[in-house]
């Protein structure tokens, strides 16, 4: 078999071979510099083990999420306590928990691997809900200028303002107090339904939503108010090309790299964000585990127990420096002033 | 070049203001500038009309008011019988066919997320005037008719020099076979010694396709060199316009006084006697353009006339307009 991968077509002379060749595209041009930056492929290997992780979480989780073991609250295995040695007055030894138990003796690990599934839900969620409404919004608002510009960019600083942070807080009081009568039928009611149906994740898709947006349609303006002024759109619009053939051929292609990269590096603040409400108790409904709740609860016994809260901060922490790092690498790959230069 | 009298393009008191803005969510004008302001002049079929004029005159906008990649403010511009400043959009753009440009930088008039073959075919795939495979035929034939290579087509612009892509910006403008092109600077961003390929390459095609230009640019020898008649334009408005030979033995108006004399000579003696009109002081902002003249601020014979009345554009001899009271 190795042997037919040996013939190859007839040479036709070096010149002619290095006009006729395919050219590699732009695209392949970046992927060969973002294979070159060690750090991105480390990132990218650690986001793609993350989704496997997720997707595969039945199989590899060793317990399922919920069930509670309360006879074997707080065990630790015995390996931790060379790690934390400060363990060892309260450990209860345990090795059928890699990773420790929790407070009802839950397993840790278990925990984690299926948590990785509100973190990447919410990592996909993010860019997709800002890439949609972002682009769009700020495609037509930098292509069309004037008063159009004018208008929708002014919106986008009110709602810049917009505290979105105390508006969530405000949704998952209304919707989620237990002494709240919402009676079924309503629309409310059907909210509330969807936001239990998610796991809670609806209203954090709500508070990342509302924010995310913004600050990719400010910059999708800017990058199209930039590209719009060059002449290759003028040329455009010299040989009559349509307003959509302009937009869709010659502007996007040339901002997707930023706006890619921008939308990368955000994500590790869509994860935190995610983390952060779940931490204070506003996130994914228990017993769905999520890192930021799993670390709220270990938070409590960190003195005795540390890694309960460790091996949570941990995993966020990895995944967070996963994307920040495939993000600049993806900087460094598109930057178009970099193209081309070994 | 063939000499009939059949008018291509006429421009008549044509005007492109830019207006200025101020306030950032109640807008305001609060002036204009003045970047065209009542220009008047005609190109015939098969000529080349220089334009010529310092950096910001307005001669670019011109052209690009002209192929009304912007809306004029004021005045009117024929092509063959059409009056293109009240056409709408549709009927734009079945005339874009015919009239074409060259951009002045080779490196900005090329989308570098296009391939060659890309660029060039466009202008048949937006006027859906071909087939696929009759367009990757006539982008083969175009590349070759610029001098450039029929298998370069799937490469990226990224990939050649200045002057190659001058050349793909030149396929490009001649895809539609248009009868009119106007070139914005078509060699300033080149080197000189490619300069002189491109013109070639222009000439060339003008007379294979019997192609109209208006040929805008500051360097006079070059222009002398394409053009049949130069037209000279300052802070918006054409001071002189004449022909070739008229305007460069004799130059009626002192603004193309100034600029001629500027022009080096080539060899070291008479380089030495020649003797210079250096203008003074800078070029007034087009926000706010002088009255009556607008060389008197600079003008070294300028005098109360000057500053009363805009001199007419007549007639001094035949074919020779100048736009001065002193002359």
């Amino acid at each position: 078999m190795a042997n037919t991968n040996e013939v190859e077509p007839k040479s036709v002379g070096a010149r002619d071979t290095l006009l006729t060749q395919k050219r590699e595209s732009l695209g392949q041009d970046a992927f060969r510099r973002l294979m070159r930056n060690h750090a991105a492929v480390v990132g990218g290997v650690i986001i793609i083990i993350l989704i496997l992780l997720a997707l595969l979480a039945p199989w590899i989780a060793i317990k399922p999420f919920s069930e509670q073991v309360l006879v074997d609250q707080n065990k630790v295995p015995k390996w931790l306590v060379s790690v934390f040695p400060s363990l060892e007055p309260y450990a209860v030894y345990s090795n059928d928990y890699p990773l420790g138990a929790d407070y009802v003796g839950r397993d840790l690990f278990s925990r984690i691997i299926y948590g990785s599934r509100v973190s990447l839900t919410v990592a996909l969620i993010g860019p997709l809900i800002s890439i949609i409404i972002g682009v769009i919004y700020g495609s037509i608002s930098g292509y069309f200028g004037g008063w159009v510009d004018n208008i929708m960019m002014r919106i986008v600083d009110v709602l810049y303002a917009f505290p979105s942070l105390l508006f969530i807080i405000l949704l998952m009081a209304f919707f989620r107090s237990p002494i709240s009568d919402i009676q079924p039928g309503t629309f409310a009611y059907s909210i509330k339904e969807l936001d239990e149906s998610l796991g809670g994740m609806f209203f954090i898709f709500i508070g990342i939503g509302l924010t995310a947006w913004e600050t990719m349609a400010r910059l999708t303006r800017g990058q199209v108010i930039s590209i719009r002024e060059k002449e290759f759109v003028e040329a455009a619009r010299t040989i009559g090309a349509s307003n959509a053939r302009i937009m869709f051929r010659h502007i996007l292609p040339n901002i997707v790299g930023p706006l890619v990269v921008a939308e990368t590096l955000a994500i590790p603040g869509y994860i935190s964000t995610e983390a952060f409400l779940s931490f204070i108790g506003l996130g994914v409904n228990p017993p769905t585990p999520s890192w930021g709740s799993m670390i709220a609860d270990g938070a409590k016994a960190i003195r005795t127990y540390p890694n309960q809260a460790i091996f949570p901060a941990l995993a966020l922490a990895i995944t967070m420096f996963a994307f920040n790092f495939l993000g600049d690498g993806l900087r460094d790959a598109l930057d178009p002033r970099l193209r081309g230069t070994q | 070049m063939t000499d009939n009298n059949e008018v291509l393009l006429r421009v008549e008191n044509l005007k492109m203001h830019f207006p200025i803005f101020r306030g950032i969510v109640f807008q305001k004008q609060v002036g204009a500038v003045h970047a065209v302001d009542g220009i008047s002049f005609d190109v015939k079929r098969g000529e080349t009309l220089g334009l010529v004029g310092e950096s910001g005159c307005g001669k670019s906008t011109t052209g690009r008011a002209i192929l009304q990649l912007y809306k004029p403010t004021g005045g009117k511009v024929f092509f063959k019988d059409k009056e293109l400043t009240t056409l709408k959009r549709d009927e734009m753009r079945a005339v874009r066919r015919e009239m074409q440009m060259i951009f002045q930088d080779p490196y900005a008039s090329l989308n570098p997320r296009m391939t060659v073959g890309e660029i060039a075919g466009e202008p048949l795939i937006v006027h859906s005037a071909a087939s696929p495979k009759e367009i990757q035929e006539r982008v083969e034939q175009l590349l070759e008719l610029v001098g450039l290579n029929p298998r370069f087509a799937n490469r990226y612009p990224h990939e050649f020099s200045g002057g190659q892509r001058q050349r793909i910006g030149i396929a490009r403008a001649l895809a539609l076979q248009p009868s009119f092109i106007v070139c914005d600077e078509p060699i300033s961003a080149l080197d000189v010694s490619i300069q002189a390929q491109v013109v070639n390459l222009l000439d060339e095609l003008q007379d294979k396709f019997s192609l109209t230009y208006l040929f805008i640019a500051h360097d006079l020898s070059m222009v002398r060199h394409i053009s049949k008649r130069v037209a000279v334009m300052y802070l918006g408005v054409i001071v002189e316009l004449a022909d070739r030979e008229s305007l460069y033995l004799e130059p009626f108006h002192p603004y193309t006084q100034a600029l001629l004399s500027a022009v080096p000579i080539p060899d070291p003696f008479a380089e030495v006697n020649r003797t210079r009109v250096i203008l003074e002081g800078d070029v007034p902002s087009p926000v706010n353009p002088p009255s009556g003249c607008r060389f008197r601020t600079r003008c070294p014979i300028a005098d109360k006339v000057c500053a009363e009345s805009r001199p007419e554009f007549r007639e001094v001899k035949p074919g020779h307009f100048v736009a001065c009271h002193k002359v």
